[in-house]
């Protein structure tokens, strides 16, 4: 059919071609489809994680109704069950974790922008992002076997003694007497176990320092160089454009990258389950140990069974939906840059 | 006067830069401390029966099992999420362009990248293990199967985030000059441009193979774990993330060092992957200018 010479049959030719047509439109359709279908899997994953936990999680739920979300009852022998402390403790290890990524992220991606000299800027970017690709198992381990005793030896017995009302050095520090309720953040039952939300909240930190630093650098970049230098040449310091021309250009997808961060932080299971302590007490210390969502998930679900199982996969549903925000909220953050650069 | 202003404006600039520096010395402080532990402790508890003996000798084993167990679910993983993350890249780069949906997936993509994995280990046991349940009267399966399903579920929006990056890199020029020619759409985007933009897409494989070669969470309920040596996708499978994260709870200081050769042996292998995968990529940068 393709050989068609110059004495074949003007006729058939078309209707060759047409054939022909005809079946590139066909192949050219069931293969869009095809594509389609792969791309709506991706929805599908978000839509099943999201139900599937739901669904499972759906006795909890009709057990205890709206008093899942705020009690802080997590007792597997007594079968009742409350989300309160896991969520807490959730939400508190990434605040931790962010109050202390946030600024080193800041400096980093300061530090790589705008101070360190042409030569320094592959390697360091590179060894930060290195960080990164740790797998969070190793995170997990070094928090367990090296981080949580340092912080029992160094970290813990200062705190304690400047901010709790029973230290370990006995003198009850001028700051707790006047100021209230701080002894109530930094009490702790056992002085010497280094496991607790605090340690959690900083390996978690460590964790999410390459995420948010990477994100600030690529968005530092995208300042206009007229509008730094612009700055520059009216005598500014380094500094001043900084925290003047690029923090303000670049704030939203700024904190896109912190979002981004959180979530990061809030998803996290292997580099918490070992550090947090897994216990299920409700305290406001941040020396006590707690439980996180995923830390929780992974300690119980494999000896879980009917109700504890089910409440498992509720507080799974609630991190998934809280994550989801968050991350939605980061996207759309960083997606408005992405159509600033373009201008 | 000014001349306070000006010292005042000096101090705070000279602030700043010392606080950035810091900054970046406690960054590559901590990634130094994490990678020197890994180095020293492992290397202490690296002996060639690491890679000959499985696990249910326990102090006496290795974790042969393990790493075998762990090379079946990547390349699970990778295998299955290769085609669909690169059919769906290819979807968002060539065929969303007039569609709604196209943005909306590409969003959701991003989302599903840093979604928490443990909630997709969960999904995979309530849509694999569980059924399979029904099959064979009521014992809960863990498989190796399920194992690989979750581990692609999270290899597949890396893969299809850099398939659809790496297709917009492909020039307009070559799309025109090819359908110009009278080149039907399947074949222009199979044989011209997933062919040129091949090397970033195996960028992303190799990257999305270093994430999920560190997973443990979402092992923990599909694939289970197993102390002997398995190479059946429907037995219960060992991997080096999950048996590492149980030599890790394990009250034994011999098991634990066990657990640190295989931190070691797990680390300098994603470590690797990850640095290839930049070399590839860096590769692929200089041939497309």
């Amino acid at each position: 059919m393709h050989a068609t010479v110059s004495n074949a049959v003007p006729d058939q030719e078309r209707q060759a071609e047409a054939s022909r047509n005809a079946r590139d439109t066909r192949n050219d359709r069931l293969f869009g489809w095809a594509l389609k279908a792969c791309a709506l899997l991706v929805l599908l994953c978000l839509v099943g994680a999201a139900a599937s936990t739901l669904w499972l999680g759906r006795d909890a739920f009709a057990t205890f109704g709206w008093g899942f979300l705020t009690s802080a009852v997590w007792d597997p022998s007594n079968n009742q069950y409350g989300a309160l402390v896991p969520v807490v403790g959730t939400v508190g290890t990434a605040i931790i974790a962010l109050i202390f990524a946030v600024p080193v992220s800041f400096g980093i991606a300061l530090f790589l922008t705008e101070i360190a000299p042409g030569w320094m800027r592959g390697p360091v970017s590179s060894a930060i992002e290195l960080l990164a690709g740790i797998p969070s198992i190793i995170y997990g381990m070094w928090g367990l076997f090296i981080f949580a005793p340092f912080v029992a030896e160094n970290v813990k017995p200062w705190l304690m003694n400047n901010f709790s009302a029973d230290p370990p050095d006995g003198k009850v520090s001028w700051l707790v007497q006047h100021v209230p309720f701080i002894a109530k953040f930094f009490s702790s039952e056992y002085p010497f176990f280094g496991a607790g939300v605090l340690t959690a909240g900083l390996v978690l930190a460590v964790m999410i320092i390459p995420f948010i630093s990477s994100v600030m650098r690529e968005v530092f970049q995208t300042v206009p160089t007229r509008l730094k230098e612009s700055a520059y040449a009216l005598g500014s310091s380094t500094w001043e454009v900084v925290w003047d021309i690029v923090v303000p250009y670049t704030r939203t997808a700024v904190i896109g990258g912190v979002f981004l961060g959180l979530g990061r932080a809030l998803g996290e299971t292997m580099a918490v389950a070992f550090v947090i302590g897994n216990t299920f007490k409700f305290t406001p210390s941040l020396l006590e140990t707690g439980s996180t969502i995923a830390s929780t998930i992974a300690n119980q679900f494999g000896e879980a069974e009917g109700l504890q199982k089910s409440a498992l996969m509720a507080i799974a549903f609630l991190l998934f939906v809280v994550t989801f925000i968050v991350l939605m909220i980061a996207r759309l953050m960083l997606r408005r840059l992405a159509s600033k650069e373009g201008n | 006067m000014s001349a306070s202003l000006y010292t005042r404006r000096r101090i705070k600039n000279i602030l700043a830069m010392a606080f950035s520096i810091v900054a970046t010395c406690i960054g590559l402080l901590f990634l130094a401390w994490i990678l020197w532990e890994t180095l020293s402790q492992g290397l202490a508890g690296l002996k060639p029966q690491l890679f000959t003996k499985i696990t249910a000798y326990r102090e006496e084993g290795g974790l042969a099992n393990a790493m075998v167990g762990s090379l079946i679910l990547n390349v699970l993983g990778i295998l299955i999420a290769t085609p669909i993350g690169v059919a769906a890249g290819t979807w968002l780069a060539e065929y969303s362009r007039r569609s709604k949906l196209g943005p909306m997936i590409r969003f959701l993509n991003d989302i599903l990248l840093s979604a928490p994995s443990i909630v997709l280990g969960l999904f995979v046991y309530t849509v694999i293990v569980l059924p399979s349940k029904w099959l064979t009267n009521g014992d809960v399966t863990f498989s190796g199967i399920a194992g690989g399903i979750a581990l692609a579920l999270i290899a597949l929006p890396v893969i299809v985030r850099t398939t659809d990056e790496m297709l917009r890199l492909v020039p307009g020029t070559l799309r025109e000059a090819a359908l110009s020619l009278g080149v039907p759409q399947w074949k222009l985007t199979m044989q011209i441009l997933v062919r040129s933009a091949r090397s970033g897409i195996v960028t992303g494989i190799l990257l999305a193979l270093a994430r999920i070669s560190g997973e443990t969470a979402p092992l923990l309920f599909t694939a289970f774990g197993n102390n002997f040596m398995t190479f059946n996708p429907i037995d219960k499978m060992p991997s080096l993330p999950q048996v590492i994260y149980e030599y890790t709870k394990d009250p034994s200081p011999d098991i634990n060092t066990l657990a640190w050769a295989g931190a070691f042996v797990l680390t300098m292998f994603v470590l690797a992957l990850s640095l290839i995968a930049r070399l590839a990529f860096s590769r692929s940068k200089v041939s497309h200018d």
